[in-house]
Order: C-alpha cells, then sequence, then structure tokens
C-alpha cells in the first residue's frame, strides 16, 4: 500500500507540473463594442514607460494614445495577432505581458517546473534514505486525538517536554 | 535647528550602535558580563535616540519646513495634517529612518526581557540586531539624509546637510507634495504594517544565528521566538492584505493584485515565513528538520532585506538603474555578506543539527507539513525567478522583457491549489503514521459534504475545470476546518457537559496554537474564495455612453446621471460622475465614480464607485468625460464576484494569528501545566 502512497505523491507532483504548464485561458471573442475590442489587446500589452501597469489599465496620456492606436489599426482591419506583432516591432518584446517562447526566453517557463521537480526529487530522496537509516521496529501508529482524552494527553507530552527543556 | 537635532542624534544612535556591537563582541570573548549588559544597555537606549530624528522629521513636515529636501519632496501646504504626518514614509530617506526606528523599537523591546535561561544568546542577538540597525543607520546618514537641506550658491541651488561655503539656504515657497497615489487612508497603515513584518522577522533571525554560533541547536531558539514569528507573520499578511485593498481602492484597474515586482518583494519573506511557521511545528513535536528550518529563517531575514533593496535601489526599473543608485550595491553586499555568513555557520553546525527522528511514513502530518514547505518554497522561487528574469534578460540579451500576471498565474495557481488541497488533508492525518483506513474513516464525512460544491455550482452555472475545482477545493477544506472544530467541541460536551458556545470557548482556550491556526485557515479558504471568483469569473466592459444613457454588463445596468467638476481646499480638482445602478431593472444604489487631479503633483487619481455586496462588486471607473455640450462620459465597469469574501477572510485570518499569538495570561498557564500532571499523579 505504502508504494502506492509513493505512486500518489508522484501521481500529483507531476500533474501539478503540467498543470503549471497549461497555456492560460485566452480571451473571449464574443461581439463587443469597440472599447471592448481596445481593451481586449491593451490588456495584453505594457507600455516601456508605465512600469507593470496593462495598457487598458493605465490613465497616462501616452497609454492613451496606444490604445487610439489599437482602435485605428482595429479599423483598418488588422486582427489582434498583427497589432501585438506592430507593437513587438515597434517597441519591442518587452510590450508583451510575457517574453515570447524563443530562445533565451525559455528559461523563464523552464526553471521553476524544473526548480519544483527538482526540490521533490530531494525531498523524495531525503525520504528514502531516512527510511533506510531508520530502525526497523514499525512506529505504532497514533491517531489524531479524537476527544477529551487525547487532548489532555497532548498536553502531558507537551508539558513533560516542556520541563525538559528547562 | 530641528534639523541639525535630528541628524547630530541619528549619528550618535549610529555611534551608540557601533559601540553596542564593540562591547558584545568584547563581552562575548573576554566572558565579561559587565560588557555584554553594557552592549544591552546600548541596545535598549537605540528606540528612545531613534525616536529623536523621527520627532524631528514629523515637526519638520508639519511646519513646512520647505528648506529641508525630503519635507519639500513629500509635502506641500495644501495636504491635510495627517498626510504630513504619514509622509515620514512617503519617500526614500524618511522610510528608510522610519524602517530603523521600528527595528530599533524591536530591539529595545528584546532587551527588557527577561534573559536570565538563556543568557549564552545575549551577545548573539545584539550582534545580530545592532549591525541590522547599524546597516540601515548607515545608509541614512552617509547616503540618503533625511535633514539634507537646498542652499543657493553660485553656480545654483545645491543639496546638502551643512552649509557649503557662500551659500545661502534657499527656501522653496512650497513642497511638491506627496505622490496622489499615497494620498490615501490606506496608506497610512499599510507601509507601516508591511515595514513591522519586516523588522520583526529579524528577532527569529537573530535567535537563529545566536543558537548557532553558541550551539545551542535543540528547539530553544524556536520556542522563544515562536510568539515574536507569529506577530512577524502577522503584521506582515495585515501589510498585505492593507495594501491588497489600497490597490483595488486607489489604483482602479478593478483588481487587488497585480504580481507588480514591488508587490512580490514583500510576498517573497511572506511565503518562506510562512513555511518555516509551520515545519518549525514539526521540530517541536518530533525534533526534526532542524537544519531546514535555520535555511528558512536565513532565507526570510535575506528576502526582508532584499525587498527592501528591489524597492529602494531602483534595481526593478533597470540594472542601469541599480548602477547608479548609492544604495543598491551597499544592499547588495550586505544581503551577500549576511548570507553567505549565515549559511557558513549552518554548515558549521550541520553534524549537530542531525534530526533524532526520522521520517517513517510518506503518510504523515509530517511528510505532509513538508510537502506544504515545498508547494511555498516552490511559488517563491517562481515569483523571484518572475522578478529577476527580466534583469538578467537585460544582462544576458541586452532586451528587457516583461514577466506579468498571466505568467504567476499559470505558475503559482497549481502550487496555491496544492496548499489548499493539503489543508484539507493535513489536519486529518496523525503524526508518524497514519493509515489509509483511519484517514478515510476521519475524512469521509467532510468530502461528502463538499460534494454539495457540485450542485451549487452547477445552478450557479460554473461549468470550467479550474473553477470547478477551485470551488470544491475550498468547499472541501472549510469542511474539514469545520470538522475538526466539531470534534473538538463535541468531545467537550460529551467529556464535560458544556453547551455549545461554551465547548467553543474552552476548545479554542485550551490549545489557542492549534485552533487559532484552524482560525488561520478558514481565514484562507474565505480569501481563496474572493481571489478564485474575481480570478475566474471578473468580466469587464467600456463604453461612452450620454447623460441619462445606459450601460450594461450582466444583469447590472448603469445610468449615466451627472458629472459635477470642483476644487476642494486641499489642492484637488475633483471631477466626479452621479451614476445610478439598477440590477435587472430594479434600482439599487447611486455610486460616484470621479477622478481627482492634483494640482502640486501635476497627476491625477482614478477613484472607482463600488455596490458592493457579498455575491460581488459592481465596480465603475470614470475613464474619461467631454465636455459638457457634447454630454458624454466614458465608463468602464467591472463584475468583481465574491471579492468581499477576500477582505472578510482577511479579517479572519488576522483574527486566527491573533488567537494564536496572543500572550496567555499566567493563571491560564499555570492551570494548562499543573491540570494533567496532578492528574498523572493521582
Amino acid at each position: 500500500m505504502k508504494n502506492h502512497i509513493h505512486l500518489g505523491i508522484w501521481v500529483f507532483l507531476v500533474l501539478l507540473v503540467l498543470v503549471m504548464l497549461y497555456p492560460s485561458r485566452g480571451f473571449a471573442q464574443e461581439p463587443t463594442p469597440p472599447d471592448d475590442e481596445v481593451n481586449a489587446i491593451a490588456k495584453q500589452l505594457y507600455c516601456p514607460v508605465c512600469e507593470n501597469t496593462p495598457l487598458d489599465a493605465c490613465r497616462t496620456s501616452a497609454c492613451e494614445q496606444w490604445r487610439g492606436l489599437i482602435r485605428e489599426k482595429l479599423q483598418q482591419g488588422w486582427t489582434e495577432e498583427e497589432i501585438k506583432v506592430y507593437f513587438v516591432a515597434e517597441y519591442g518584446d518587452r510590450v508583451l505581458a510575457e517574453p515570447p517562447k524563443r530562445g533565451f526566453n525559455w528559461l523563464v517557463y523552464l526553471v521553476p517546473p524544473l526548480a519544483f521537480l527538482a526540490g521533490a526529487y530531494a525531498l523524495y530522496r531525503g525520504f528514502t534514505k531516512w527510511r533506510i537509516s531508520r530502525s526497523p521496529s514499525r512506529p505504532d501508529s497514533r491517531e489524531v486525538p479524537e476527544d477529551e482524552v487525547g487532548i489532555e494527553k497532548e498536553y502531558i507530552s507537551r508539558v513533560e517536554k516542556e520541563l525538559e527543556n528547562r | 535647528m530641528v534639523a541639525n537635532i535630528g541628524f547630530g542624534t541619528l549619528l550618535i544612535t549610529l555611534i551608540v550602535a557601533l559601540y553596542g556591537i564593540a562591547a558584545a563582541i568584547y563581552g562575548q570573548k573576554s566572558q565579561h558580563e559587565r560588557w555584554v549588559n553594557s552592549a544591552r544597555q546600548a541596545m535598549a537606549l537605540m528606540f528612545p535616540l531613534l525616536t529623536v530624528p523621527v520627532l524631528s522629521l514629523l515637526y519638520l513636515l508639519v511646519t513646512h519646513q520647505y528648506q529641508v529636501a525630503y519635507v519639500s519632496e513629500v509635502t506641500s501646504r495644501s495636504m491635510p495634517f495627517y498626510l504630513k504626518l504619514t509622509a515620514l514614509w512617503g519617500g526614500q530617506s524618511g522610510s528608510l529612518v522610519f524602517w530603523s526606528w521600528l527595528l530599533a523599537a524591536f530591539a529595545t523591546a528584546i532587551t527588557l526581557r527577561d534573559w536570565g535561561r538563556d543568557r549564552e544568546f545575549l551577545p548573539w542577538v545584539i550582534i545580530v540586531i545592532l549591525v541590522t540597525l547599524l546597516f540601515f543607520l548607515s545608509l541614512n546618514v552617509f547616503f540618503e539624509n533625511p535633514f539634507s537641506r537646498y542652499w543657493q550658491t553660485s553656480t545654483g541651488i545645491v543639496q546638502a546637510f551643512a552649509r557649503p561655503e557662500g551659500a545661502v539656504p534657499f527656501v522653496p515657497r512650497d513642497g511638491q507634495g506627496l505622490n496622489p497615489l499615497l494620498r490615501h487612508p490606506g496608506m497610512i497603515f499599510h507601509p507601516p504594517l508591511l515595514y513591522l513584518g519586516f523588522v520583526s522577522f529579524i528577532i527569529p533571525y537573530a535567535f537563529a544565528v545566536a543558537a548557532l554560533v553558541t550551539g545551542r541547536t535543540d528547539d530553544r531558539w524556536i520556542r522563544l521566538t515562536r510568539r515574536w514569528t507569529l506577530w512577524a507573520w502577522l503584521f506582515l499578511s495585515l501589510g498585505l492584505i492593507l495594501g491588497a485593498r489600497w490597490a483595488y481602492d486607489v489604483l482602479g484597474w478593478g483588481g487587488y493584485w497585480g504580481w507588480d515586482p514591488v508587490e512580490i518583494s514583500a510576498f517573497m519573506p511572506w511565503l518562506t515565513g510562512t513555511a518555516f511557521l509551520h515545519s518549525v511545528m514539526i521540530q517541536e513535536k518530533k525534533d526534526m528538520f532542524k537544519r531546514w528550518n535555520l535555511v528558512l529563517i536565513i532565507l526570510t531575514f535575506d528576502l526582508v532585506v532584499f525587498g527592501t533593496f528591489l524597492t529602494r535601489s531602483g534595481v526593478l526599473s533597470s540594472v542601469h538603474a541599480f548602477a547608479q543608485s548609492a544604495i543598491g550595491p551597499l544592499f547588495f553586499v550586505f544581503i551577500a555578506l549576511t548570507f553567505g555568513i549565515s549559511l557558513g555557520l549552518l554548515l558549521s553546525r550541520w553534524k549537530d543539527l542531525e534530526s533524532k527522528n526520522e521520517l517513517h511514513s510518506l503518510f504523515s502530518r509530517e511528510a505532509l507539513f513538508l510537502l506544504n514547505n515545498l508547494l511555498f518554497l516552490g511559488i517563491f522561487v517562481t515569483t523571484l525567478w518572475g522578478i529577476l528574469f527580466p534583469l538578467i534578460s537585460e544582462i544576458v540579451t541586452g532586451q528587457k522583457v516583461t514577466v506579468g500576471p498571466p505568467f504567476y498565474e499559470r505558475a503559482t495557481g497549481p502550487l496555491f491549489a496544492g496548499l489548499l488541497l493539503l489543508m484539507g488533508i493535513a489536519p486529518l492525518t496523525a503524526w508518524t503514521y497514519s493509515s489509509l483506513k483511519k484517514w478515510g474513516r476521519a475524512v469521509w464525512k467532510p468530502l461528502v459534504f463538499s460534494m454539495l460544491t457540485f450542485p451549487a455550482l452547477y445552478i450557479a452555472g460554473i461549468t470550467g475545470w479550474q473553477g470547478v475545482l477551485g470551488f470544491w477545493l475550498v468547499g472541501f477544506v472549510f469542511a474539514v476546518t469545520a470538522y475538526e472544530f466539531w470534534r473538538g467541541a463535541a468531545a467537550r460536551i460529551k467529556a464535560h457537559g458544556e453547551n455549545v458556545f461554551t465547548a467553543f470557548y474552552s476548545l479554542v482556550k485550551k490549545n489557542r496554537r492549534r485552533y487559532g491556526g484552524y482560525i488561520v485557515h478558514m481565514g484562507v479558504i474565505f480569501m481563496a474564495l474572493g481571489v478564485i471568483g474575481i480570478e475566474m469569473r471578473q468580466v469587464e466592459t467600456q463604453g461612452t455612453i450620454p447623460e441619462g444613457g445606459s450601460l450594461s454588463l450582466k444583469e447590472y445596468s448603469i445610468t449615466y446621471k451627472d458629472l459635477v467638476s470642483f476644487d476642494t481646499h486641499d489642492g484637488r480638482n475633483v471631477t466626479r460622475a452621479v451614476v445610478g445602478v439598477t440590477r435587472s431593472g430594479e434600482e439599487l444604489a447611486e455610486i460616484y465614480p470621479r477622478r481627482d487631479y492634483f494640482y502640486d503633483a501635476n497627476q491625477p487619481m482614478t477613484i472607482p464607485g463600488v455596490k458592493s455586496t457579498l455575491a460581488g462588486d459592481l465596480y465603475v471607473i470614470l475613464v474619461d468625460w467631454r465636455e459638457i455640450s457634447e454630454a458624454g462620459a466614458t465608463f468602464k465597469i467591472y463584475y468583481n464576484p465574491l471579492v468581499n469574501w477576500l477582505w472578510i477572510g482577511g479579517w479572519v485570518f488576522i483574527v486566527g494569528i491573533l488567537v494564536a499569538a496572543w500572550p496567555e495570561n499566567e493563571l491560564d498557564r499555570v492551570q494548562k501545566v499543573s491540570s494533567p500532571l496532578i492528574k498523572r499523579k493521582r
């Protein structure tokens, strides 16, 4: 049964990593008024001046001009992707909410899950080492105190430990 | 004059701190108790001494002494009195003084405790705290002097503390005023609480270092600082929650958390601190993970300094700003030194820190706590990597990139979900070893209860797997936590014949740490409800409507009734819209989204109008308006489902920490200690 537990925990960890890699939800393509269309694109862009503020929420006049530009391009029939490409060509990759997935930028996406897996592996290794070195006697299983007596027992052991430390 | 007193005392404090360090080192080396006592007295002086520059600066701020550059930068005549006081932490040099002052308060407080049994820790605790304080004081004395003044010289206006030769004082007629974003009641409490959280984590770190140096590597240092750590966690959590609330109320983008590097820099020590709080329980219970706990507290301390460094050095905007900043490289050196020395100490004690007990099963409370630590650390590494990557990219490729919310949400979302799941599983798992059978017996009732969320979600029309999973997790953890309370109370009712309320009360009172922890979990569940609601179900629309016109979002509709513009006595021009809110045709409320323009700072600020209920907030922003003749205004409407649960959860969370951290009165402690022993002797 212990093997099942190990397997269960590994499946849990691998699933976590997979979910971390799952692409974020896209934007709804429902028919919307023009402002909403502009904002849907602006939300994904960041101007180089107002750091860390998405374009749709930024109130500076520079960002207002950028939104105007998006509106203009939309009127000219540009697609969302074309508009984003245009802004990247004009101002660089930093206008995007996330680094484009290429070359050096892959590091930003790969390091967290790899670090997590490395941590999980280290933990697992540590655990197996502990188990090998432990005494063969199987520990008594102890339930969570279910009643007042259990709680009192916990107090006694804690008080005794406190006294030992004194 | 007052500026001279302020700076003079700052300098004296620095010298006394330096003396305290030297006296502690000498006293420890030579085993001369009186030198250690002298160092203790030096540390006790820190708070009263630093209060003088703080009061001096406050005096200068409220009396419009604009010759002092800091006063001129962060206040103006039109600002209300309370904002002039809060301007103490509204700029770089003032906030550094404030930081030091809060640390000094803790430094002084720690000298006042009874050191009887822990005398050997004393010199090392003094050294760690005073070295940290010395570092921050020297930033103020040598680089960021808050008492520096403007002088008119033949070449122009210069900024210096002492009068340059031939210069005359230059006094601007008015100050530039505080950054409008900081002119909010939330800003009165948010920075001080965050700073309090930061500085109070230095206390457990100081004890950890003392334990490492003295070789007293049992759990004494943890027991001594348990309460300090909880208070540190309380302050940091409150600071973060209030920061989120401030962002929601003031920043006008319909959210509360933008994964901004400044936010993250305060969140990182919270993550490692939270991991530490959980992991110390294993050391106390099972005498395990001693090394790991030391790693966590060292990490938390350096993240506290790192967080201050990130926000204060300018490194976040660009690596070039870091190079130009005088204090940036100093922070870097301080962090590298403290981290290196602490790790060196840890390695030197590596063998002594071996666990006495072993982990017996992966399915035990302690193993799940380790998993909890892995998840917290996973979130920490992700966030750290997210804020560092743009800098690394700039150095390596020369190109700046943005790592924004989508990255953090995707990368940390599953880890947060994992933490929620553990909050449901771990409390029902026994220490040492749990069998699936016994665990199943404990979990089936809450699990069945949590299944009720599925029909509820179906009725509410929530079908996406992420939403369903998130809400089910919330339901499950709620059921487990409530069940834990019920089990304990039921046992008391059975054993003592108490009524329900007394049973709950005495249950929590008898084991405040455990049940305080569960109350914290309950707070987290409510907060998760708010977070899932707004992150997964937020909707928005924007449109321009004429006066009398309407704009709809879901079943809500807003009607633009009126727009007024007026000047206020505190130097603002306010443009305020009057907006009616209806839901499914039924009139609900009148709200007033507005735009404040601050004349002195030449900056606008957007304040939303909000109709708030437990089900969600209708959050309306006045984006733009035309001249009256054209009679139109642009509004942006957000519907933020369940967001109020975030704030409610925040308060429950705080109550939980208070329950766990509040000092016990002597009588309770005596009763607790004596009653089981008396029973045993019988």
